[in-house]
């Protein structure tokens, strides 16, 4: 039986509900249902729009501090370099750099374009 | 050999962002500049493969996660960094969530922004174990879906579903500790919401 209240007759979400599906919401991986759900519970209820600010705001924070970091010159030459040789349509041989390639066991150097899945060059589903 | 070289320009473009997280991966200067340039020249070699037009974005990241876990990995001297430190649901918010309404003077955001340092935030990704850390960087620094994690790393998205939650818990819990070491909050602060999570209110909490 329809709460008299609630005009759309729509189901509802408790706050519980509601905030174990924070994370999917924010990451905007929520069926449309779902997440006119959760929607709708944020949009009355304060508590629980403050959870969402907090969570959305710290994450902003993660990504904008975690991906700052200054390419060394070095390795920008060592890429540029290579980059030349494959613009002139000479493919670069993967070089041992280091010693990654050291390890037997470790797949270096392998033709990474013949292992590679197939979906690689499928464009990502969007979750819009 | 337009082709050739618009790819080449593009891909370019990433390189910041690639070595930011190659560091995140390898926690390592050495290792992150020779897993971005294996990376550039994988992509260079099997270019072909690329379809103009489609993300070139996730596909670089994806050789890049390839890499790591194909050659990297085997590296790791610490065997036993498969233990997580487990925090619990909206860890930092249940301690710091109502500090921001106390102090009032700036956006929540900014007062954020001012918790954390740079080298905390980083370390605090960089404390995760990596089968968390690699998902979590993904998918909060990098913003992928849990389609394109689930593809780059090869496993189910129930699975990026589940370490993503178990990672942010524990990301979060070293940030508070983080928070607590420079002071900006009691070791007693109440948790905010033990009105709507009854379960999380401690027995004996309400005496004085």
């Amino acid at each position: 039986m329809p709460d008299i209240h609630d005009h759309t007759h729509a189901p509802r979400v408790d706050c519980e509900q509601a905030l174990a599906e924070i994370y999917t919401y924010l990451d905007g991986e929520l069926t449309d249902e779902k997440r006119t759900l959760i929607a709708g519970h944020l949009e009355g209820c304060n508590p629980c729009i403050e959870v969402y600010d907090f969570e959305a705001e710290l994450r902003v924070v993660i990504s904008t501090r975690a991906r700052n970091e200054a390419v060394p010159e070095t390795l920008r030459m060592r890429i540029a370099e290579k980059l030349t040789l494959f613009v002139r349509g000479e493919i670069p041989d993967v070089e041992a750099s280091s010693d990654a390639g050291a390890d037997p066991s470790a797949d270096f150097g392998a033709d990474f374009g013949a292992g590679a899945d197939p979906r690689i060059g499928q464009p990502p589903a969007s979750d819009a | 050999m337009a082709d050739q070289e618009l790819f080449a320009q593009q891909a370019m473009e990433f390189m910041p962002a690639l070595y930011s997280a190659a560091l995140r991966m390898t926690r390592n200067p050495s290792d992150a500049e020779d897993l971005v340039q294996e990376t550039y020249l994988k992509a260079f070699r099997s270019f072909g493969g690329f379809e103009q037009g489609t993300n070139l974005r996730a596909w670089l990241y994806r050789i890049l996660t390839n890499t790591f876990i194909n050659s990297y990995r085997s590296k790791k001297r610490r065997p036993t960094e498969t233990e997580l430190d487990e925090g619990e649901d909206l860890h930092l918010y249940r301690r710091l969530g109502g500090l921001e309404a106390v102090l009032a003077s700036r956006s929540a955001e900014d007062e954020l922004m001012d918790w954390f340092t740079d080298v905390e935030v980083k370390n605090a990704l960089e404390a995760l174990p990596e089968n968390f850390r690699i998902p979590v960087l993904l998918a909060d620094v990098e913003g992928f879906s849990y389609k394109e994690i689930a593809e780059m790393l090869d496993i189910p998205i129930g699975t990026v579903m589940s370490r993503l939650h178990r990672g942010r818990k524990s990301l979060q819990k070293q940030l508070y500790e983080f928070a607590l070491s420079r002071g900006l909050t009691g070791r007693d602060t109440q948790p905010v919401l033990e009105d709507l999570e009854p379960s999380s209110t401690q027995p004996g909490s309400n005496l004085p």
